[in-house]
């Protein structure tokens, strides 16, 4: 499989930047209260990953931190900056939308359902944002796209269609493909939940990789093994509630709240 | 007919197992050799029954075609490239390509107008497309024509009064050509505008997601991701539309503008011969309505790219698969396998 060593994708400082910080989040849904007061730091180069049953919020918690989902009260924060707005005095002004584009970058989403563009190849998915930003020209976004393609594992599928792709191996392209701007913070919305069980692993041999690069990782999984592993911390949350926070050997060992014992043994 | 049985299921798999070990893989239980055996196919009686009904309504009315000569076909041939005729085709065309483009590029704007956020732009589209879905083309061509009657002269002066900077006769603004290409492509963009909202509705939202995720400016997710993928789904009713408008260009004829059917009208007025042509008219409609579907196969083709695993044949390529099996067959010793083609995976009705 692959082995992601040396990465230009991951930029060497990114060890020292990627501070997450979320203060009293809540979030409601018509009535619904879906994340209630929600506090999480996550520190820079840490790997997260949030537990929870199905509608606990944990897939909304991680969908604010990039602003695909807007908050009722509270704040996130990466790196002390808000990313759709901006502190000026005693005011906060809401960015343009340029700006806000610009700040999401520093943070890469991998999707449960993969989403890559199924009509650009794999290569073109890629390239697509670093071309479209100007941050590269077209010929570089190439190169750059067959670089991370080949520390996914994928270096023959460059000119593939999504559609001709395994689950697996669409997922791996997606990715690569939130690498090639660099994020500060990974964000994974339970990324092998897609998948047949045997294509599991070859996914989660890239998140593992990514994770001793010192990219700020945050996952939403139910892979509990996975998490135990290659976490350093473990989130549980349940009806919008954070109810555990620690490490692996905490929360798996001794879990603190009855729910959530209730849950990891059902899971476990 | 003779046919071998596919064992194996792939044409290449059976070649392979065949040459390496040929008893093993092509006998069955019992120690048949299936291969040997002739292939006798399902007839299809009702099927051909059908067809021959078919076949001979077709013969008899070509049969007609040729041996009434109430159709003129000698008429019909001296005026067919009438320079009269040709320039009335010509000036079709001309209101097709102007009226469609103008249209269709309205429209995007509008449909995207209809989708954003802002109440005005979305209120401003919403009003555009009831108005100009409720005005009968024939009535809104005749009335840009007449709009002189309405408003003498345009310009640019000081609102509210009559003091004018410059300004310019309405009918000198608006000639025939001007009122029809107004008329079409107002309405052709107001019915645009709802195929185009239609197809962007219909690409998925994870695909919206993900492109904002990745901090694509919003000009680059509107033209690389969301119009090339709602394409598909507007390509059919967008061709349904030109064609529609092609020969909707004919209804300006009632502002005496010289199109095709205008002409025509023109010419049967003076010498009488209706039949033959209208029958001009109409087999040009039709050539073009063929060159039209014709690049509907390729445009959808192309635009097909990653939705299909394997794209359809174009007829070329389907003609010359069809001739090589035909070539195969021919020459007895060639085996030949038409169990399974080289089928296009995607679903089929």
């Amino acid at each position: 499989m692959s082995t992601l060593t040396q990465t230009p994708a991951v930029s060497a400082d990114a060890a020292t930047r990627g501070l997450v910080e979320i203060r009293g989040v809540s979030k409601s849904y018509a009535g619904h209260e879906v994340l209630h007061d929600v506090n999480l730091t996550v520190q820079p180069g840490e790997v997260v990953a949030i537990l929870g049953p199905s509608g606990s919020g944990k897939s909304t918690l991680l969908r604010t931190i990039n602003h695909l989902e807007s908050v009722d009260r509270g704040w996130v924060t990466v790196d002390g900056q808000l990313i759709g707005y901006e502190q000026r005095g005693e005011k906060l002004y809401e960015l343009k939308e340029r700006e806000i584009l610009k700040r999401r970058t520093q943070v890469g989403v991998v999707f449960q359902s993969f989403n890559l563009f199924p009509h650009l190849t794999a290569a073109e998915n890629i390239a697509e944002a670093p071309v479209a930003l100007k941050r590269v020209s077209k010929a570089d976004g190439r190169e750059l796209a067959l670089g991370l393609l080949a520390k996914v594992g994928l270096a023959d599928k460059a000119d593939a269609y999504p559609r001709q792709l395994s689950g697996g191996q669409q997922q791996r392209v997606a990715i690569a493909r939130a690498l090639a701007l660099q994020p500060k913070v990974l964000l994974f919305d339970e990324p092998t939940s897609a998948l047949d069980p045997e294509l599991v692993g070859e996914v989660l041999d890239v998140i593992r990789d990514l994770a001793k690069l010192g990219t700020t990782l945050i996952i939403v999984t139910h892979e509990t093994g996975f998490a135990r592993e290659v976490a350093d911390r473990i989130v549980f949350i349940d009806g919008g509630h954070v109810l555990e926070v620690g490490t692996p050997a905490q929360v798996f060992g001794s879990p603190t709240h009855p729910r959530t014992r209730e849950f990891l043994g059902k899971v476990l | 007919m003779t046919d071998t049985i596919n064992t194996t299921g792939t044409a290449a798999a059976d070649a392979a197992a065949a040459s390496a070990t040929p008893e093993v893989v092509n006998r069955g239980p019992g120690g048949t050799d299936y291969n040997a055996l002739t292939v006798v196919h399902t007839r299809h009686y009702l099927r051909w029954a059908f067809g021959a009904l078919a076949l001979f309504v077709v013969l008899q009315f070509a049969w007609t075609l040729v041996t009434n000569d109430r159709y003129g076909w000698d008429i019909f041939a001296q005026y067919f490239f009438a320079p009269a005729i040709l320039r009335g085709l010509g000036l079709t065309l001309a209101l097709t390509a102007v009226a469609g483009s103008l249209g269709f590029l309205l429209g995007t704007l509008l449909a995207l107008a209809r989708l954003s956020k802002s109440p005005i732009l979305n209120s401003a589209s919403w009003s555009f497309i009831w108005f100009f879905r409720s005005v009968p083309l024939l009535v809104q061509v005749l009335i840009w024509y007449n709009l002189g009657y309405l408003y003498p002269r345009l310009g640019l002066g000081v609102p509210f009064t009559d003091t004018y900077f410059v300004s310019i006769d309405t009918i000198t603004l608006i000639s025939q050509f001007a009122a029809a290409v107004l008329g079409l492509s107002l309405h052709q963009a107001a019915y645009s505008a709802e195929i185009i909202r239609g197809g962007i509705l219909s690409v998925d939202q994870g695909q919206l997601e993900a492109a904002a995720a990745l901090g694509l400016p919003r000009h680059v997710r509107v033209l690389r991701i969301i119009l090339p993928q709602a394409a598909r789904s507007i390509l059919p009713n967008a061709f349904n539309e030109i064609i529609g408008l092609l020969k909707g260009t004919s209804i300006v004829s009632v502002i005496a503008l010289g199109e095709l059917f205008y002409v025509a009208q023109v010419i049967y007025n003076r010498n009488q011969q209706v039949i033959p042509l209208l029958l001009v008219a109409v087999v040009w409609y039709i050539l073009l309505t063929t060159v039209l579907s014709i690049g509907q196969f390729y445009v959808e083709r192309h635009f097909a790219r990653g939705a299909e695993r394997v794209l359809p044949p174009t007829p070329l390529q389907s003609a010359r698969r069809w001739l090589a099996l035909q070539w195969a067959r021919l020459d007895e010793n060639e085996p030949t396998h038409t169990g399974i083609d080289a089928r296009s995976e995607s679903f089929r009705l």
